[in-house]
């Protein structure tokens, strides 16, 4: 088996640090279409990661899992951005700090 | 004879089925009917009985027991140690009270018949007169103490029925005889209580309470030549061995005696045989005292003439009443065994006799005199057992009850006479006002007081009542003790007996009978002859007596048939001695003796006949001259009071020798004083003010005021209160955290992420920092 070419540090760390911007990304945005794509980056980033795992273990489980995750990501952007359209219908915006109906 | 003797069942159920009829059907039927079904029960009841009768004369005289068929089955008392079934003894006994009974029984339905005509229950007062006759029979045929009492018991209860009879008359005089009633019932529990007793010792001692065991023969021991004094011994055996089975009460003390040295144990100590034979006889006597109204618990009879007058001639005066008699008749072994207790019935007997006369002077009512009578003339029935003489008591208790039973039809032929007079009177009074005076008797309400009972208002009946004045002469001259009639040979053969245990054989109470009676005696011509004059003698006193109104046939028959009775008969007993167209003697004694053992008969004495008899005469021709020629105004005093020198004797015999009052002092007021100390006092201030209150209430209340209070309210209440107090402030700051805001939650879930990751990956940092 060939010694990879890249050090799996820097995915980690790469991966470390786009799951972080998405979280970040979903805490400080109010628009709806902004934290849905940084949820997508963090989404990436743990896909980045396991990619990253399953070329340094040579086990393609972690590239079976990733495809899941593109599947599952897909399907999410389906559904939140019809949920996004309907909130914006009855609400006519789509900032997430105008839908505090369930405060206590 | 045997064959005969197994009828007996029938006597009892020929009544039975009567009341049966008249109870369920008798306000279908016509009192004509009732009376037929009634009195042809009793009827043919008293056939039965004298089919016995003449099957017993034909035979040895043997008694028999008698299980009734089918019926013995099923009618018994089952207890711990011995089934008590329905036995009947046939005996010459027993006979004899049947034929009484059932006889006397039949004609006072008769007469009912007529006197109880337009009553409103008269097909119930049927129902209770043959209810009457089945207990009696039971009573006087049972073989066993405890059928007995079950009789004994069965005819107080029919008493108690028919005292109270008439308890819904007007003017507070159904209050009267309701109260009557209750007397009658509770002194005679009094009574029972005694009897109760005498059985309890006999099954403790015997452990049966049978008289006899089928088959149990009385051997005749001694028969002496009957000329000497005409002692028949009748024993245990005729120099047979005893037989080997079991024996009745009877048998066995006759072998006890026999044997000798018997000893009772009762458990903590126990007590030689004769003792507790003496024990069981005083305990009867406390029995025979109150149904047969001796001293002290005679006060309930008087009073008992409440009842419809055929009441009073067929239960107080014939039969009931003489059911101590029998009971003490029936238990000669065990009395001949017990002369200190025959001493105590003679003077009880005696006492009763001389008192009961005393205070028959004295009396207005015409049927309280008759009730005195009654009590006077038991006494001296009693005294005639006491002192050993079974056939005489017997012979008396029969004659006594053809007269006496007489004597109280007659006056309620009279009373009868008199009320209806008093009505035709009153309304012919009315008749202006109402036109038609007939409108039946039902209107008593506007009617002054009038009482038909009081002699005052009597007075010249004879001419009214002419039949009946001839049959009530008769009966007087019969209880009043004059040849021929059947009370002399029946008084005189009692005083013989008298005479004989004072004089042969120096017994005191033989003395003192003999005084007594013989002032009794007296005494009974007088207050007797007293009445004769009041009533049928002399002028009518009031319109009522006047205008009497005679009864009819039906009412007349039965005295008839009871003055044949009183005239002849006592040619059933005609004492030793006495040659009377070659009559026999004795009959009684001698048919007696087969089933009353130690009966003895007596020689006629002259002396003491002449005696009597001029005790009778003297006392009547007394009478006769201080209530003539005119004995009474109506409201006025008696000739005795009017006189100086008796006035006061009067006065205490009016008074009824204050027996109610001593009672009502030393008995009633104390136990009332007592029992509403008991309710006052204990029960209500002690027991419940005190105890439950205390006790119970207040520790309730506390106990539940604590449950309530610190406990529910406090403990348990307050628990559940701050739990959601406590619930409620926790969701109310919890739900500071729900913002709203999806940054918010997004975040906590950061953090719980972090937290999460940090506690998985503590194993790996742990290793790391090791190192």
């Amino acid at each position: 088996m060939q010694p990879p070419a890249v050090a799996i540090d820097y995915f980690i760390v790469l991966s470390a640090v786009l799951f972080i911007m998405g979280v970040l990304g979903v805490l400080v945005r109010r628009n709806a279409i902004m934290i849905f794509m940084s949820v997508e980056l963090m989404l990436n980033a743990a896909n980045l990661s396991l990619v990253a795992f399953a070329r340094q273990w040579g086990n393609m489980n972690g590239q079976l899992a990733v495809f899941f995750v593109i599947t599952i990501a897909a399907a999410e952007v389906a559904i939140g951005l019809a949920l996004i359209v309907a909130i914006f219908r009855s609400k006519k915006s789509i900032d997430v700090d105008e839908l505090n109906m369930m405060q206590g | 004879m045997e064959t005969f003797a197994s009828l007996v069942p029938l006597v009892v159920i020929f009544p039975a089925i009567g009341l049966s009829i008249n109870l369920f059907l008798g306000r279908y039927l016509s009192e004509r009917v009732i009376g037929a079904i009634a009195s042809g029960a009793a009827g043919l009841a008293f056939v039965v009985s004298l089919t016995m009768l003449i099957a017993m004369t034909g035979s040895n005289y043997e008694g028999f027991v008698v299980n009734p068929p089918i019926l013995s089955s099923f009618i018994y008392i089952p207890s711990a140690a011995i089934d008590i079934g329905w036995q009947m003894r046939v005996d010459t006994l027993s006979l004899t009270m049947m034929m009484v009974v059932t006889g006397i029984g039949t004609l006072i339905h008769i007469y009912a018949i007529g006197y109880m005509h337009g009553d409103p229950r008269f097909a119930r007062f049927f129902v209770y007169l043959n209810l009457f006759l089945v207990f009696m029979l039971v009573l006087v045929t049972g073989n066993n103490f405890l059928v007995l009492f079950v009789g004994w018991e069965g005819v107080g209860l029919c008493s108690f029925l028919l005292i109270g009879f008439w308890f819904d008359k007007k003017k507070g005089v159904g209050w009267k005889n309701s109260n009557a009633a209750r007397k009658a019932f509770i002194v005679n529990r009094v009574g029972d209580f005694g009897l109760l007793m005498a059985i309890f010792l006999m099954f403790w001692t015997f452990g049966t309470l049978d008289f006899y065991k089928p088959g149990e023969v009385l051997h005749i021991e001694e028969k002496k030549a009957a000329v000497n004094d005409g002692t028949v011994l009748a024993g245990y055996s005729e120099g047979k061995e005893p037989s080997k089975g079991p024996m009745g009460v009877f048998g066995q003390t006759e072998k006890w005696l026999k044997e000798g040295g018997h000893i009772v144990n009762f458990g903590p100590f126990s007590l030689p045989f004769e003792t507790v034979v003496t024990l069981i006889t005083l305990f009867m006597l406390v029995g025979v005292t109150g149904k047969s109204a001796q001293i002290p618990l005679f006060v309930w009879l008087p009073d008992a003439m409440a009842g419809p007058t055929p009441v009073s001639a067929l239960i107080h005066a014939a039969t009931m009443v003489t059911a101590g008699i029998y009971l003490i008749t029936r238990s000669s072994v065990l009395y001949h065994a017990a002369p200190f207790s025959s001493a105590i019935v003679t003077i009880v007997g005696a006492t009763t006799a001389l008192m009961a006369g005393f205070v028959a002077l004295g009396q207005w009512d015409i049927k309280k005199v008759l009730a005195y009578s009654t009590v006077s003339q038991l006494g001296f029935m009693v005294a005639a057992v006491g002192l050993g003489g079974y056939a005489a008591g017997m012979f008396h208790l029969i004659t006594h009850a053809f007269f006496k039973a007489l004597l109280f039809l007659g006056s309620g032929s009279v009373i009868h006479a008199v009320e209806h007079g008093h009505h035709h009177v009153a309304h012919e009074k009315h008749a202006a006002g109402h036109g038609d005076g007939h409108g039946g008797h039902d209107d008593h309400a506007e009617e002054e007081e009038f009482d038909p009972q009081d002699m005052r208002n009597m007075g010249g009946l004879r001419k009214k009542l002419p039949l009946t004045y001839a049959l009530y002469l008769i009966a007087t001259l019969a209880l009043a003790g004059i040849f021929p009639l059947a009370g002399f040979w029946s008084k005189d053969e009692i005083l013989g007996k008298a005479f004989n245990a004072a004089f042969n054989d120096g017994k005191f109470e033989g003395f003192y009978a003999l005084v007594l009676l013989l002032i009794a005696a007296g005494f009974t011509a007088f207050y007797m002859w007293r009445q004769i004059k009041m009533v049928f003698l002399g002028q009518p006193r009031t319109e009522a007596a006047a205008n009497a109104v005679g009864t009819g046939p039906v009412m007349y028959l039965p005295l008839v048939v009871l003055g044949l009775l009183t005239v002849f008969g006592g040619l059933m007993n005609i004492p030793l001695g006495v040659n009377l167209f070659g009559w026999p003697n004795e009959s009684l004694v001698l048919w007696l003796e087969h089933s009353v053992p130690y009966t003895k008969g007596l020689e006629f004495n002259l002396f003491l006949a002449l005696v009597a008899l001029a005790v009778a005469g003297v006392a009547i021709l007394m009478a006769n001259s201080v209530y003539s020629p005119s004995p009474l105004t109506a409201r006025g005093k008696d000739k005795l009071e009017a006189n100086a020198s008796t006035r006061q004797a009067f006065r205490l015999a009016n008074a009824k020798l204050y027996w109610d009052e001593t009672y009502s002092r030393l008995i009633e007021q104390p136990y009332n004083r007592l029992s509403q100390w008991l309710a006052n006092k204990l029960d209500w201030e002690f027991w419940h003010d005190r105890f439950h209150h205390t006790l119970f209430r207040d520790l309730y209340n506390r106990l539940s005021e604590f449950l309530a209070k610190p406990v529910d309210r406090g403990a348990i209440d307050q628990g559940f209160n701050n739990v959601g107090r406590g619930v409620q402030e926790l969701g109310a700051r919890l739900r500071q955290t729900q913002t709203g805001y999806v940054r918010t939650y997004v975040f906590t879930m950061l953090v719980g992420v972090v937290i999460v990751v940090l506690i998985l990956l503590f194993p790996l940092l742990r290793q790391l920092l090791s190192q």
